[in-house]
């Protein structure tokens, strides 16, 4: 029978937490945080992450919940399950090259310049870019459904 | 592989039904969340599956077909009652005596392990104990028979935030290490909404909603958009419920996994459990999927303007 230690030595490089008025699926948070943590360096390769027991007995969620965001991890590429042993970080996260993010925030002030001129405030910017954001999103999962719906046919 | 299983389940007390047509068919290895308003049939459903109540008529069966109450259903059954109720004058060590002594099966290293974990101090009478003591010590004795199937009732209306923390927590490191279903009651929603993957929604002693917490969630989404053009577009999906300004409209519809193109001006979003939850909590004539009680009685879902 295992038993729990409580909080003793950190086990793991990274420590999840929740943000609960965020809206976003606890194991898109789960997920989204193990990104995050990669791009900025926390977690490289060949890391472990958290063990679900302490993730569960940390955040007090469900097993599965986490479960759900190392899978996804997973199928992303990031991670991989080790039987026995536990998830663990398989490669690394390249951000965009900085010419290309120098070339992308040039479009991005092009866009800002036509907004204004057609008179919208910076909130009104913020609304209508969150919601573009949110369709983007949409279209993006319609795309993934559908790219494995296909996959499981072929 | 049911955790429980109920057919035209009722129960009534004197001329009231309390609960009446209840049909579940609830798998293994899920957190259930029983949810509904006062009276809606929460506790006697409980107490029907643990065999604390005798059906009226119908029937109920636990893991994988037991008939509640008997036995064998009983061993592998843990229950703790709304407030957590305990023995008031005796010491935490005298529980755990007492309890080692009336279970067939029964942990005692599992649960002293755990409550000095807690540090909940044994020599100490439970009506002595701190609310968020006393509901882990019910907690920890109820784990320590390592049932197949937890059932809690309002487990935690009576704690501060931090004492449900550490509770949920205690209950979802069972379940990661023992794979335990877990059911409970509770119209605390936001409490629920990150630990439950199976929702039971009661509403006036009928089963309104039944299923898996990510499918219902899949099957709905709120449709925000001009109130001019809302009550058309309205027509012509499954309207959960609708609220609408004299400008901008919000519907929640059920899409049954088919996502049509929202129309221009239209924007959809995901719909949260609390939302989802409400929104039928709301109007109790709106049925959700057809789970398996709703084959039969599949009713239409009402649209309001």
């Amino acid at each position: 029978m295992t038993v729990d230690k409580g909080i003793s030595e950190p086990s793991s490089a990274i420590e999840f937490r929740l943000d609960p008025t965020s809206g976003v699926p606890t194991h898109l948070q789960l997920v989204h945080q193990v990104e995050h943590a990669m791009r900025l360096g926390y977690l490289k390769l060949g890391d472990q992450l958290p063990k679900v027991r302490d993730v569960v007995a940390s955040l007090a969620i469900n097993p599965n919940t986490v479960l759900k965001a190392y899978r996804e991890l997973e199928i992303k590429g990031l991670a991989a399950g080790r039987p026995g042993q536990g998830t663990f970080i398989q490669t690394t996260l390249s951000q965009a090259t900085f010419p290309e993010l120098t070339r992308l925030r040039r479009l991005l002030l092009d866009w800002l310049t036509i907004a204004d001129a057609a008179g919208l405030d910076e909130d009104g910017i913020d609304a209508l870019f969150t919601s573009t954001i949110r369709t983007f999103r949409g279209l993006r999962d319609d795309a993934r459904v559908t790219a494995r719906e296909t996959e499981g046919i072929a | 592989m049911s955790v429980i299983e109920s057919s035209g389940l009722g129960k009534r007390y004197g001329h009231n039904w309390a609960l009446r047509g209840c049909t579940l068919a609830i798998p293994r290895r899920h957190v259930v969340a029983l949810v509904g308003p006062n009276g809606a049939g929460k506790t006697t459903l409980l107490n029907l599956t643990v065999g604390l109540a005798a059906a009226t008529e119908g029937i109920v069966t636990v893991l994988d077909g037991q008939s509640a109450g008997s036995p064998t259903a009983l061993d592998g059954i843990a229950f703790v009652a709304q407030d957590t109720p305990l023995y008031k004058n005796l010491s935490g060590a005298d529980m755990l005596h007492m309890s080692r002594n009336l279970n067939r099966r029964f942990d005692d290293t599992y649960a002293r392990t755990r409550l000095r974990e807690l540090d909940i101090p044994l020599e100490r009478k439970a009506g002595a104990m701190s609310g968020g003591q006393q509901a882990q010590l019910a907690l920890t004795l109820a784990l320590a028979r390592h049932p197949e199937l937890l059932v809690l009732d309002e487990p935690m209306a009576m704690l501060d935030p931090l004492a449900r923390h550490d509770f949920m927590a205690t209950v979802m490191t069972a379940i990661a290490d023992s794979g335990v279903s877990v059911l409970l009651s509770s119209h605390v929603l936001a409490e629920l909404e990150r630990v439950a993957d199976y929702l039971v929604l009661l509403s006036d002693g009928s089963v309104q909603v039944s299923g898996e917490v990510d499918e219902l969630l899949a099957c709905h989404r709120v449709l925000t958009g001009p109130s001019a053009n809302a009550g058309v577009y309205a027509r012509q999906l499954n309207v959960v419920s609708a609220r609408s300004g004299e400008a901008q409209a919000h519907l929640l519809v059920r899409t049954d996994g088919v996502n049509a193109p929202v129309p221009y001006g239209w924007e959809a979003h995901p719909v949260s459990l609390e939302e989802l939850t409400l929104a039928y909590m709301r109007d109790p004539a709106a049925a959700a999927l057809p789970g398996p009680q709703r084959a039969a009685v599949a009713q239409p879902v009402v649209a309001r303007h």
